[in-house]
């Protein structure tokens, strides 16, 4: 039979598998699993015009977790010795204060993944060094030419190649291949003393070839260049609340930071979210329908199966205005006795896992983007964001523009330097007025921070009008 | 209770070094066969436990080993850096050719290089960073209790939790070079942090926030109780909190995001963003950049210190640095390779995370304590803000623009009135570090970065 959780890949059995499996299995264990992961990284930067550093980082490991009641017991180790296992698996159960196994497990099944949203020939994925240097070389190349005020240029291409395997005591044992890789680019302007910088990049679960389709990696040379040039002409930004139309893509950071955290299970299950006691109940305007697609092929936030086995799937989080369903992992479904919904995920082998997003995004309404705009007497256009942050407990979110403008009269005119925005997640969407047409995913560079870990995700947006957000500008 | 003391810690960490004396001078030879001028490697291997307990129970126990070798080789003027946890033979043996053939494919960079030999720390000071108590899982069990139950029974309001956490973790650093050098040193660390949530009565409206503390000795750390107390007084004191209208104010910032603004100079003055034209600080040294009132110190050797360290990710010995003295800045954070580009020596900042090349990093960087409490410095305050939370990421660099999500509180004829929060403050660092009015007489290290409360003559705070 073939392997297809490539157990091989490190250096254990099945039957090794199964005995710890058992060692966790005791009276009171109501859940366990063993996490494998194998993980290559890889990174070539450049910078004033040298590519002058590679770096490459091997890692390799085993998670082992068991659960009871909302207690959950986790030990990790970087060796993977049979005995190494048996450790793992005696510190994990401590939680349950059992001291032998003494229930018969169900023997795994091996599953085969039920789809591959990613297929790329490791060959692909994995191109020599030096096609990766010409690659940046032909970005600062392109960037430079943008415009002769690009002083600077720093782009860096990274790439991971995991492997994982998960074991779990009902009775899955599954494996996926999960590539992953991101083109970052940062300019430089400088006129006359003013210095600006302008950045973009993009990427998913794509091979090598990806950058190089379509010119991908000239245009988003010249989209971090674009930027950085607009900046140098860029004003202060105002101040106040006013009313804010966010383009299409990556200002779905929005949704991610504003409902998204707070409709995480954990939460919710701990009743510590602004949302918890909301479902069924209405959190947006009824022209707001917000999903969250793990299924969504070569995206960066996209997965065959989460980290405990299961398949990842599309979850409704709000309908037409009403909140619907959280996503969850099998800990907090359990628990809350809600549907498993595929989002269960970790860092690494190192961490616990958390109900997390995979891509959240607003589906399409029916409007034309320049009708919104056209809508604003006077306000902000956001097309480009940076980071977001969100308090779960009290709602607070905030996000901040990279690229934005203000309008005046109905119509987009002068740049405005970086803001942030500040708004009240339950409440925000219900000030979402009108929806455009064109809902577009990001490219592909989001990471999500929650407990000290990091996950890639993706957002999407169509362009929007909230009637009024608090813009942080200087500008009274 | 079930403290132990391993009284053979000593033995076994010297058996364990000297395996990696080895170990590192191995790959190191092997290094130089494969091609390799220069070369360093560095080994991190150290053991954590941390207990989360939430509303009285135990939520997780997390037990892990782990270790990792970064190595970095210089082929002539070329170099590239890698890392394993994976300490066989043959798999450091293939991670040596992998490194020296990677360098081979980038290109030339006159700069590059270990830092001369002469310049290599030779004194090893004791800077007491490591603590050899191991704590028992019920004593970190009981403390996380403690700490929780102490925030619950500070206020009625405190009705919900996101748990305590107790974390204690120890290891080593072993560093070495083809220039013979080769150290080691130990650190340990004890946490406890508690995270109450409190409701408000009618509305039920919730808040949440945190209080913790962080020591390198288990014996330094402050009482459980102490830390719940703090951290249910600085949720409950948020509720009730509004929106205020949008003005232009003098704002007070608290210890933590007056140090976060500190950690904003600390980016300003790396020698990495100078090199790269990314900083708003540029070509400043000598210049006035902050009121007069601002010293700010950068000190490695400080004892006990959280940032504390015998010598940096290249070997060189830490020192104390004058940052900014009376408004002026008297120096940049540097390591080997961006000093040379900015035509300085290195300030011994390197720092060195295992799979990555160095870059640079602050020790101890504090801003000196001025006369007044916080009390007085609140009290000068007719009509204002005082900060206690910044959140986001509304910090360009290059520019020193300025524009972050803030809660506190609003100050009315010197006296603290009601919370605040969904606010925003700005500015621009630049004008920001000038227009620092009062200092406190406040500075508590809790981390890395340290500031005294400091107060800003004006800046924009967006509201409704």
């Amino acid at each position: 039979m073939a392997d297809h959780v490539q157990l091989a890949t490190f250096g254990i059995t099945e039957l090794e598998v199964q005995h710890a499996l058992d060692r966790l299995n005791v009276r009171d264990v109501e859940y366990a699993d063993l996490y494998f992961e194998s993980r290559i990284s890889e990174s070539v930067s450049m910078e004033e015009g040298l590519v002058k550093r590679a770096a490459k980082s091997i890692s390799q490991g085993v998670g082992v977790r068991a659960t009871a009641g909302e207690k959950t017991g986790f030990a990790y180790s970087d060796e993977l010795t049979k005995k190494d296992l048996e450790i793992a698996a005696d510190t994990a159960r401590y939680i349950a204060r059992s001291h032998k196994g003494d229930r018969a497990v169900p023997l795994p099944t091996q599953r085969r993944p039920t789809r591959d949203l990613y297929p790329i020939e490791r060959a692909k994925a994995d191109v020599a060094t030096p096609e990766r240097v010409a690659l940046l070389n032909e970005i600062d190349a392109a960037a430079r030419r943008y415009d002769s005020r690009i002083k600077n240029v720093m782009a860096s291409f990274n790439t991971e190649y995991k492997v994982v395997a998960v074991a779990t005591s009902d009775g899955v044992l599954v494996g996926d291949v999960q590539p992953l890789s991101r083109l970052q680019i940062t300019c430089i302007a400088e006129e006359n003393g003013n210095r600006q910088v302008g950045s973009f990049g993009g990427g998913g679960r794509v091979g090598f070839e990806f950058y190089r389709d379509q010119n991908r990696h000239l245009n988003y040379a010249q989209e971090a260049a674009r930027e950085a040039i607009l900046n140098l002409s860029a004003v202060d930004a105002p101040a106040g609340a006013m009313p804010v139309v966010l383009a299409g893509g990556w200002p779905g950071i929005l949704l991610h930071e504003a409902i998204g955290h707070g409709l995480e299970a954990d939460f919710n299950r701990k009743k510590t979210s602004a949302f918890s006691s909301l479902i069924g109940k209405r959190v947006a305007s009824d022209v707001c329908t917000i999903v969250d697609d793990g299924t969504l092929p070569y995206r960066r936030g996209s997965l065959n199966m989460d980290d405990e086995g299961t398949p990842t799937g599309r979850t409704t989080l709000i309908e037409r205005g009403i909140l619907r369903g959280y996503i969850t992992d099998k800990l907090n479904a359990r628990l809350m006795g809600i549907a498993l919904t595929g989002n269960g995920r970790r860092e690494s082998y190192q961490s616990v896992v958390l109900p997390r997003m995979t891509n959240t995004f607003m589906l399409a309404g029916n409007l034309d983007p320049h009708d919104i705009i056209r809508s604003v007497k006077k306000g902000l256009y956001a097309v480009s964001f940076g980071g977001g942050q969100v308090d779960i407990t009290n709602g607070k979110f905030v996000f901040s523009a990279s690229e934005a403008y203000l309008i005046e009269d109905g119509k987009v005119t002068k740049p405005v330097k970086g803001a942030t925005l500040i708004g009240n997640g339950p409440e925000i969407l219900t000030k979402v007025s009108m929806v455009g047409h064109d809902l577009k995913l990001d490219n592909g560079i989001g990471t999500c921070g929650k407990d000290g870990q990091s996950v890639p995700v993706g957002v999407g947006l169509p362009t929007i009008k909230i009637d009024e957000i608090t813009v942080g500008g200087t500008q009274g | 209770m079930d403290i132990v003391r391993k009284e053979r810690a000593e033995r076994s960490i010297a058996v364990s070094n000297g395996g990696y004396a080895q170990l590192t001078a191995d790959v190191l030879a092997h290094a130089k066969q494969c091609g390799a001028t220069e070369a360093d490697i560095v080994v991190a291997d150290g053991e954590t436990f941390s207990v989360q307990v939430r509303v009285g129970a135990v939520d997780r126990l997390t037990k892990a080993r782990e270790k990792q070798l970064g190595l970095r080789v210089f082929v002539g003027k070329r170099s590239a850096t890698t890392s394993t946890s994976d300490f066989s033979k043959a798999s450091l043996d293939r991670l040596v050719s992998e490194t020296c053939t990677l360098a081979r494919a980038v290109v030339e960079d006159p700069v590059s290089g270990l830092p001369e030999a002469t310049q290599l720390d030779s004194d090893r000071p004791d800077l007491d960073l490591y603590d050899e108590t191991v704590l028992g899982a019920e004593t970190q069990i009981d403390w996380a209790k403690r700490g929780e139950s102490a925030a619950f029974s500070a206020d009625s309001r405190i009705t919900n939790s996101e748990g305590a956490e107790f974390d204690s973790s120890s290891g080593q650093v072993v560093l070495a070079n083809s220039h013979g050098f080769v150290g080691s040193y130990q650190s340990s660390s004890f946490s406890l942090s508690v995270s109450p949530i409190a409701t408000e009565i009618g509305t039920g409206a919730m808040q949440r926030d945190a209080w913790y503390e962080v020591q390198h000795k288990f014996a330094r750390l402050a009482s459980a109780e102490s830390i719940g107390q703090e951290a249910a007084r600085r949720a409950v004191r948020r509720l009730g909190a509004r929106r205020v209208a949008t003005n232009r104010v003098p704002v007070v910032f608290d210890q933590a995001t007056a140090g976060s603004l500190l950690a904003n100079l600390c980016s300003a003055v790396s020698g990495y963003g100078l090199y790269k034209r990314a900083s708003f600080l540029l070509d400043q040294l000598g210049q006035i950049v902050a009121s007069d009132r601002v010293t700010v110190y950068d000190d490695g050797r400080m004892v006990g210190g959280l940032g504390s360290r015998p010598f940096d990710g290249e070997g060189l010995a830490t020192r104390k640095n004058t940052i900014v003295e009376r408004g002026v800045l008297t120096s940049y954070l540097l390591d080997t390779y961006s000093g040379k580009k900015l035509g300085l020596s290195s300030t011994g900042n390197a720092s060195r995370s295992v799979g990555e090349s160095p870059s640079v990093g602050p020790t101890n960087f504090y801003l000196v304590p001025g006369v007044k409490t916080p009390a007085e410095i609140v009290g000068s305050v007719k009509e204002g803000l005082y900060l206690t939370e910044v959140i986001g990421f509304g910090i360009n660099m290059v520019t020193g623009d300025y524009s972050r999500g803030a809660c506190g509180f609003w100050i009315e004829n010197g006296e603290l009135t009601f919370p605040v929060e969904e606010i925003t403050i700005a500015g621009n660092l630049r004008q920001m570090l000038r227009d620092i009015e009062l200092v406190g007489n406040d500075l508590a290290f809790r981390g890395r970065i340290a500031s005294p409360t400091l107060k800003i003559s004006e800046m924009m705070v967006a509201g409704n």
